[in-house]
Order: C-alpha cells, then sequence, then structure tokens
C-alpha cells in the first residue's frame, strides 16, 4: 500500500495543505502531458491532421459527441467542464499505470471532490433553470398517484447517493487494481509460482489499462446524464 | 526478518491502514486537485477547445466546398460530354448527308454515261447488222454466181451445152430450200 502514500516531496515532516507532495508531483505531470497532446499536438491547426493532432481532435469530439448525445444541445454550453474533468481523469489513470507513479485518482479525497463538484454543480444548475420545478425530477408523473410519494422518497435517496456511487466507483476501481498487481507482485518472490505472478501482473496490467479509460469514461458519461436530469428534470 | 516485520508492521500502523483514510492528506490533496483543474479548464478553455474546434469547422467547411467544386466540375464534364455528343452527330449527320449527295452525283453521271454507251452500242450495232446483211446479200449473189459458173462447168465437161436458164432456175430454187 505504499504506492497510495502521499509523501512530501521536499522532506517536510508534516503535510500541510500547502506542502507539494507527490499528489502534487504527478497532478502536475498530469498538466504537463495535456499540454503535450492538447497544445503541442494541435500547434500547426493543419487542415489534415498529424497523428497528434487526430489523438487531440478525437478526444475532442469523444466528449463532444457525449455530451451532445446525452445532455442534448443546451448540455454543449458545458462541453469544457466535463472535458476538463474527462481529460483529468485519463491523464491521473494512465500516468498512475507507469511504475513507481502515484495515482491522483486512486484517492477518495480527489474523487469525492470530483463527484461532489459535479453534484453541487448540477443541483444548483436545476434549481437555477427551473426553479421549485426542479423537485419534479423526484415526482414521478407517470406513476400512478399512491406509488408517487414513495417513489419520491425512492428517487430523492437515489439522488443523494449518486456523488458516493461516482466516486467511489472511480477511487475503488484504480485502486483495486494497482492493489492487485501489488499482490501479483509480491507472489513473484518466490522462484516457483513467479511465471504465474508475472503473467498475472501483465494481464492485470493489460485490464488496467482498459479500466483506466473505462472508468474515466463512466464518469463523464454519468457527468452527462446528471446534467441532462438538472437541464430536463421532467421525467 | 525479524526487523523488517517488525518495520513493515511500524510503517502500516504509522499509515492506519489505507492512505486513502488519512484523513490528515485530505485538505493537502483537495487544495492541488482544485488548482490542477483550474489550470487543465484554463489551457482547454482558453488555448485548446476554440482551436481544435475551429480546426474541426474549418476542415468541414474546406470538404463542403471541395463537394461543391467537384459537383460544379462534374456537372460541366456532363455538359461537355454532351456537347462532344452533339458535335459528333452533327458531323455523322454532315458526312452522311455529304457521302448521299456525292453517290446522288455520281448516280446520274453514271445513268448519264450508261445512257449514251448504249446508244452509241445500239448504233454500232445497227451499222454492224446492216454491213452484214449487205454482206450476206453479196455472199448469197456470189454463190448463187459460183454454183452457176460451177454447174455449167461441170455440165460442159460431160459434153452437153448447158443451158444457163435451167441452171439458174435450179440454183434459185435449191436456195431456197
Amino acid at each position: 500500500m505504499d504506492q497510495f502514500s502521499i509523501k512530501s516531496l521536499f522532506g517536510a515532516d508534516t503535510i500541510n495543505w500547502y506542502t507539494p507532495t507527490n499528489a502534487t508531483l504527478w497532478m502536475g505531470l498530469a498538466i504537463l502531458a495535456i499540454i503535450g497532446l492538447l497544445v503541442m499536438g494541435t500547434r500547426k491547426r493543419a487542415i489534415v491532421p498529424s497523428r497528434t493532432q487526430s489523438v487531440a481532435e478525437l478526444a475532442y469530439g469523444f466528449v463532444y459527441s457525449m455530451v451532445e448525445d446525452v445532455a442534448g444541445k443546451e448540455g454543449l454550453k458545458y462541453f469544457p467542464y466535463v472535458m476538463t474533468l474527462f481529460i483529468f481523469i485519463v491523464f491521473s489513470n494512465f500516468l498512475g499505470m507507469l511504475p513507481m507513479s502515484f495515482t491522483p485518482t486512486s484517492h477518495i479525497a480527489v474523487t469525492v471532490v470530483l463527484a461532489l463538484l459535479v453534484f453541487v454543480s448540477v443541483t444548483l444548475l436545476g434549481f437555477y433553470k427551473h426553479g421549485l420545478k426542479f423537485l419534479g425530477l423526484f415526482w414521478v408523473s407517470s406513476a400512478p398517484l399512491p406509488l408517487r410519494p414513495i417513489l419520491a422518497i425512492v428517487e430523492v435517496i437515489s439522488y443523494f447517493v449518486r456523488p458516493v456511487s461516482h466516486s467511489i466507483r472511480l477511487a475503488g476501481n484504480v485502486m483495486a487494481g494497482h492493489a492487485v498487481i501489488k499482490v501479483f507482485a509480491a507472489f513473484a518472490g518466490n522462484l516457483l509460482i513467479a511465471p504465474l505472478a508475472m503473467v498475472g501482473i501483465v494481464a492485470m496490467f493489460g485490464m488496467e489499462v482498459l479500466v483506466s479509460f473505462i472508468q474515466a469514461y463512466v464518469f463523464t458519461i454519468l457527468t452527462c446524464v446528471y446534467l441532462k436530469d438538472a437541464l430536463h428534470p421532467s421525467h | 526478518m525479524a526487523s523488517e516485520t517488525h518495520e513493515a508492521a511500524g510503517h502500516a500502523a504509522e499509515a492506519s491502514g489505507m492512505p486513502q483514510l488519512d484523513f490528515a492528506t485530505f485538505p493537502n490533496q483537495i487544495f492541488w486537485l482544485l488548482i490542477t483543474l483550474v489550470v487543465i479548464y484554463l489551457i482547454l478553455s482558453r488555448v485548446v477547445l476554440p482551436r481544435v474546434g475551429s480546426v474541426l469547422s474549418e476542415r468541414q467547411g474546406t470538404i463542403t466546398n471541395d463537394l461543391a467544386a467537384a459537383e460544379e466540375l462534374k456537372q460541366k464534364a456532363v455538359e461537355a460530354e454532351g456537347a462532344y455528343n452533339k458535335a459528333l452527330n452533327d458531323a455523322r449527320a454532315e458526312s452522311q448527308k455529304i457521302a448521299a449527295e456525292t453517290k446522288a452525283e455520281i448516280q446520274t453521271k453514271l445513268d448519264i454515261a450508261i445512257s449514251k454507251a448504249d446508244a452509241e452500242i445500239a448504233a454500232k450495232s445497227a451499222e454492224a447488222e446492216a454491213a452484214i446483211a449487205t454482206i450476206r446479200k453479196g455472199a448469197v449473189a456470189s454463190v448463187k454466181k459460183v454454183a452457176g459458173d460451177t454447174a455449167k462447168e461441170i455440165i460442159a465437161t460431160m459434153g452437153v451445152k448447158a443451158d444457163a436458164k435451167t441452171v439458174t432456175a435450179a440454183i434459185t430454187a435449191r436456195m431456197k430450200g
């Protein structure tokens, strides 16, 4: 579990809120990688794109069409925020796949903040756009009248569980993958089962690469779904 | 070995299990996360998204323009093909007309020549027939004379004086037969 611990970069004993830590380092590296891909890669603004530029365009188009498909045309106003979340999670996850690295998204503190940002802003947006009519989200008007209060309770609970599942899913997946690789690595010390452990590490690494992307995708698409609920609260 | 496990145990106790649940590091992580998010947001919204968006729309525009140009050129090609076909048909009709005219002209000339030749041939053959008729008449007269002379000579040789009239009558009768 050493890979998950937060350490001060310059040997300070206590970790204050402003202390530069390995979390700072790897978030900074994520920013540099983002600049490398999205800013440097698109510098030429070529009509016929280079490889890097087409990857950047692919990322743009991926999130753009996701927001448009799920949240509708009105959702495109919030595309930069969604793109920020997606690109941060993707780069944190992939940089975390490097050996000896640190993965910010494996920490509940990070994912909870991300999920709460989405939850709070989406809720505020819903009330801002629709006022009290936003509460219609919890009032299933297509259900029979006697059922509606019960459904309303269920809806309210599920609404408030959203940030929990939203954050735990991401951190849990990333952390579990890294921990399983660590477990396999611990077995590699035994000569008899070392080959098996190595095969296990390779297989888990491959799956983790997949999970890194899929969890970023899931987080983003759920954000879009919540955004859609805020923009169109009626069922 | 013993000290190693001891150390590991001490480390684990210090980190109090999962580092994720070490609340002392939360303010630090949250602070740096917020800074990171703001920086990424600024990079994206100020630089990347407008740039990529403009590149994509520019490409879309270029593709649309190129398609329109291609459509136009295709239209022109179709027109050119039509003109070419028309010219080809005109030329063909013209050549057919010329051929027909020439043929008719040659035909008339030919007819005239043929009829002229026919007339000539008819004149020649009539002339020739007349000549043949004269020759035949002459020949018949000669034959009568020769036959008469021969007959007289034969009869004279036999010692009889030939009656010229009888001989001539006999020859004429024979010639008729």
